[in-house]
């Protein structure tokens, strides 16, 4: 009978073998199971495109270009040839080796960047031969594209997150970017959306084919969000152009809103030299410019004694205090004594009688001096009236931190009793002794943006509203929760203020900044520095400081300007800020040959002085 | 009775079953992943859609075929055979080395598949004459010079998988009365073969000489009464043998048929190189688990990981997107079509329809063993296709042919008296 069942029993056989040793391949083994995810399945971070950003008119100031990197999964690669795959890339061996090494030591699962940001010719070469380099795979992701060359310090700047950054928040992966700078750094989350997952079908050729399984287990990013500045790239532009060749800090705001206009330092760079594969290279000598110190924010950072800038505030306090009121005068011989063998010069004439207007706008430092006097004697003591004075300064928002919404920032200073008894050794000092704080040339230091808020809230007849850089959408909440903030000094008092600061333009010390048909109100300073030169204190042309702001009535615009060693108020910071302010309001500037000789004036001159290594003066 | 109830239609529907299965799974395996348009004229799967059409076409003829048709003309349709495998040296196209193909009109045809069927007609009609007798020499000459002219010719092609398709045949001789020591002798040379490759010359000499030695001895000691000489015959006929393996295996076969078989026999383990076919098909067949991935929704079969995954290696496919229950039911599929037609064999009153019904089991079994054998690495690599689920027209019309003529055969069984 074998004849007639040989070959039945042999189909019984096999199929009975087949079925064991499928049923031990398909169901006992999951090896294969894993073996054919990691060969056919690439499993990436699916980034959403990092938020625009625009100006207040709605101009794009950042956007994004493609860039693509080359990344390494360690636990996927297998030999390759070194040499053809650093002549493709134009990696160095060495540097490939490294970077492999690290790949590896950060995990052998989850992807690294190989190399950075390859061009895009490299990108269609490469993808040709991606076979050849199993557990290499190109990543596309987008960097950032800056369409202006103007207000890198506002925007600030992306790279790559570093070991710290992993360390401190587990959201993001080697290679990924984050923002290190300005707006890119504060609104980080905003801007970079939240990633999702994407798993990627792959070929034998190690090149992506599409989806896994039309993407049912990916996980959709959330969308970034897009952040409109209140600033205005035109003004901004302009700013920075008339700032060339200067050194220092203009901060303009529109003083209903507390929304900036412009935030300007110089010397800046092109936000586009942080961008790309250069970055590290430009970042090094930008940071290592320590003379001109361009990554140095002045407008936030810079810490300036405020000058005559302050005797608007001086007199607000007296007239809140009554210590004096709109009729008093105080007599002015070229300055005055206020201690034995103690001069305060002043540029009135002999014999002149200056009440609070002509005070502002003849910017008459007995005036300001004998008030401030008057204001610390008034309390018991020295020491309880620099507390007093202090209040009001720091409800003008001076002496701390605004909370304004970019990353980095000065408090500033103002001197209080503590500061005093350890400058006297004691509490053995009075009113003489801080008599400059009158006249802002003493102890006080205020940033820029300080200073414009401070003037902003002169504008405003008593309060401001927290600068801020990013424009709340209408009706909408954003985090800026933003409420008038009142200061110390009733409105009732700010009238003769800002009638004296108006005179300083139309008769005062800064006429160079009247612009026809507005009204502007302003007030200049003129403040002396030192620096270190050869271990000896030495004093360096003072710096030219502006405030104003327009016009009089309901004003758009507040400005502050320091003009680092550009000697008195109205040579550099009053008609710089006088064109910044016609630019804004007007949009045409109608004194060309003051715009002509501001945008090509240069105090590297000034600058040099220190480091000549002979002696020189200053003040010319 | 009327020829249609007749029919057995079980055969009918799981050869509906696995070529539907075929169409399904060529598309699976060979759409594009990234076109919108699933369906179009100029695809695989539509292109084997068509193939079956036509094969299905001429099948109904040949059912509706006089019963005695394919006998009387089975050396007519052998010889026609024969001349296209020669015609081939002629007019062949070379594919990947082969000549084994004609082309005309762009539709290409395999002609060894066709001899597959006719080399089955003329051993059943041999078979069916009265003065054949297996246990006499000169027809077991006859019979096995009608199979070993088309294997020789296909041999020459060359094409190694197709040639050991013709192995078949034996169990059709067996089970028409062979010598089981025929049968033994195969299966102890093909031992002896792969003992032969896996071990160098001179152990397997030793070896021999010692199993040789031992069996003498133990048999003169139960029985005194053995002969020296056939036994030495044997032991050298065997070294020989051996030594010729090596030979052939060392200096005729191509470095590819020798990679093919160094990968089955466990000597090399370079598994991007040689073994990648083999390796990437256990890959997506393991990968599919018990229940599949899915219809496609394979990552090895999308990824085209498994080459020639629509052709020979249709099988990971199936087990990728189907899992183990797919694989099963294919298995199972053949195993009850096989032992269907094995079962129909007996029940014929003709020699001749039972040594074709049962030809046509042994072939279909033989391709289901060595491809599948093949995809989940029990065989070594050999590139013949799945029985009606593999793409190619040559191969779905040859085992359609196969079927409808063992239908006609098997229906008109009861019009027969038993000779």
């Amino acid at each position: 009978m074998i004849r007639v069942q040989l070959l039945k029993l042999l189909t019984i056989l096999i199929s009975g073998i087949f079925f064991i040793k499928l049923f031990s391949l398909q169901v006992l083994d999951k090896d294969y199971d894993k073996l054919s995810q990691s060969n056919a399945i690439l499993e990436l971070e699916d980034y959403p495109e990092r938020g625009f950003i625009f100006d207040r008119k709605g101009k794009v100031l950042v956007s994004n270009q493609p860039a693509y990197d080359i990344m390494i999964i360690p636990e996927n690669l297998s030999p390759f040839d070194t040499l053809s795959f650093c002549k493709l890339t134009g990696i160095d061996k060495n540097k490939l080796i490294l970077n492999l090494e690290s790949a590896r030591k950060y995990s052998k699962r989850l992807p690294s960047v190989v190399v950075n940001q390859i061009s895009k010719e490299t990108y269609a070469t490469l993808q040709e031969q991606m076979w050849k380099f199993q557990g290499f795979f190109i990543q596309k992701k987008s960097i950032r594209d800056y369409r202006v060359n103007f207000g890198a310090n506002v925007l600030g700047y992306v790279s790559e997150v570093n070991n710290e950054d992993l360390i401190e928040d587990k959201y993001y992966r080697q290679g990924d970017l984050i923002g290190r700078q300005g707006i890119e750094k504060s609104y980080e989350k905003e801007l970079r959306g939240k990633k999702g997952k994407k798993f990627l079908q792959k070929d034998r050729y190690n090149r992506i084919i599409g989806p896994y399984k039309n993407g049912k287990y990916d996980v959709k990013p959330s969308q970034a969000k897009n952040i409109n500045l209140t600033i205005d790239i035109e003004l901004q532009s302009y700013g920075e152009r008339l700032m060339k060749n200067k050194r220092g800090g203009i901060v303009a705001i529109e003083p209903e809103t507390g929304e900036v206009l412009a935030l300007i330092t110089a010397p800046s760079y092109n936000p586009n030299l942080l961008v790309g594969r250069s970055r590290s290279k430009n970042y090094k000598a930008l940071a290592n410019d320590t003379i001109s110190k361009p990554l140095f924010d002045r407008a936030l950072l810079a810490q300036y004694s405020p000058g005559s800038t302050l005797k608007p505030l001086n007199a607000l306090i007296a007239l809140q205090e009554k210590v004096i009121d709109d009729e008093t005068k105080h007599s002015c011989n070229k300055g005055f004594y206020y201690a034995k063998s103690a001069h305060m010069d002043c540029n009135c004439r002999f014999g002149t009688k200056n009440d609070l207007i002509r005070g502002i706008h003849k910017s008459c430092n007995t005036f300001f001096s004998k008030t401030y006097m008057n204001l610390i004697n008034k309390s018991n003591s020295a020491a309880e009236g620099v507390e007093t004075w202090k209040k009001y300064l720091e409800s003008f928002g001076l002496g701390n931190y605004l909370g304004y919404d970019l990353p980095i920032g000065r408090p500033g200073l103002i001197p209080n009793k503590g500061f005093y008894n350890e400058l006297y050794k004691g509490e053995n000092w009075g009113a003489t002794n801080i008599i400059s704080n009158g006249i802002g040339q003493g102890e006080v230091l205020v940033t820029p943006i300080q200073l414009a808020n401070l003037t902003s809230a002169i504008a405003n007849k008593g309060f401001y509203l927290t600068p801020h850089f990013v424009r709340t959408r209408d009706k909408e909440k954003t985090r800026n929760k933003l409420s008038k903030i009142n200061t110390k000094v009733k409105t009732d008092y700010f009238y003769n203020v800002i009638d004296g600061m108006h005179k300083v333009i139309e008769k005062g010390t800064a006429r160079i900044a009247k612009i026809k048909g507005l009204d502007l109100c302003g007030k200049t300073g003129t403040v002396e520095n030192f620096t270190i030169v050869k271990g000896k204190k030495t004093q360096l042309t003072d710096h030219s400081i502006f405030i104003a702001f327009a016009p009089k009535e309901n004003p758009k615009i507040a400005i502050a300007a320091f003009i680092e060693n550009g000697y008195w108020g109205s040579r550099w910071a009053a008609p710089i800020s006088s064109l910044m302010i016609e630019k804004y309001l007007n949009t045409y500037i109608t004194r060309p040959r003051l715009e002509k000789r501001m945008l090509n004036g240069s105090l590297e001159y000034e600058y040099n002085k220190p480091r000549s290594g002979v002696n020189f003066n200053i003040n010319e | 009775m009327n020829k249609t109830l007749r029919i057995d239609w079980i055969t009918v529907l799981i050869y509906f079953l696995l070529v539907c299965t075929g169409i399904l799974n060529i598309f699976s395996s060979t759409y594009d992943i990234k076109s919108f348009s699933y369906i179009s004229a100029d695809s695989i799967a539509f292109k084997q859609f068509v193939f079956f059409i036509f094969s299905l076409i001429s099948g109904i003829l040949i059912l509706i075929a006089p019963s005695k048709f394919f006998q009387k003309f089975s050396s007519l349709i052998y010889l026609f055979s024969l001349l296209l495998l020669i015609g081939l040296f002629a007019f062949g196209n070379t594919v990947y080395g082969h000549k084994s193909w004609y082309t005309f009109f762009g539709i290409s045809i395999q002609p060894t598949e066709i001899a597959k069927f006719a080399t089955n007609l003329a051993v059943a009609k041999l078979l069916s004459e009265i003065q054949i007798d297996l246990k006499k020499i000169k027809s077991l000459i006859q019979v096995f010079l009608i199979i070993l002219i088309p294997v020789i010719l296909t041999l020459m092609q060359p094409d190694f998988g197709s040639a050991l398709i013709f192995l078949s045949f034996i169990f059709v001789l067996f089970r028409e009365g062979l010598n089981p020591n025929f049968l033994l002798l195969l299966a102890l040379s093909l031992i002896l073969a792969l003992f032969a490759l896996v071990k160098p010359f001179f152990y397997v000499s030793v070896f021999l000489t010692g199993f040789f030695g031992c069996f003498y001895f133990l048999s003169k000691k139960i029985n005194n009464k053995v002969s020296i000489i056939p036994l030495v015959t044997v032991f050298i006929s065997s070294c020989v043998y051996v030594y010729s393996i090596n030979y052939v295996y060392n200096d005729l076969l191509s470095q590819r048929h020798k990679d093919r078989i160094d990968i089955f026999l466990g000597k090399e383990t370079d598994i991007m190189g040689v073994g990648y076919n083999l390796n990437q098909s256990i890959i997506a067949i393991g990968s599919g688990g018990l229940s599949g991935k899915g219809y496609l929704q394979g990552t090895q079969t999308k990824g085209r990981f498994v080459p020639r995954q629509h052709t020979d290696y249709i099988f990971s496919t199936i087990g990728e997107e189907w899992g183990f229950y797919g694989t099963s039911v294919i298995i199972i599929l053949f195993t009850t079509l096989i032992l269907r037609i094995l079962f129909r064999a007996e029940q014929q009153k003709t020699t001749f329809g039972r040594s074709y019904a049962y030809g046509t089991a042994s072939l279909i079994f033989i391709h289901f063993f060595i491809n599948v054998g093949m995809s989940i690495g029990l065989v070594p690599t050999i590139g013949i296709p799945l029985p009606f689920i593999s793409y190619g027209g040559s191969s779905m019309f040859t085992f359609t042919t196969l079927i409808f003529v063992y239908l006609n055969v098997d229906a008109n069984r009861l019009n027969e008296t038993r000779v």
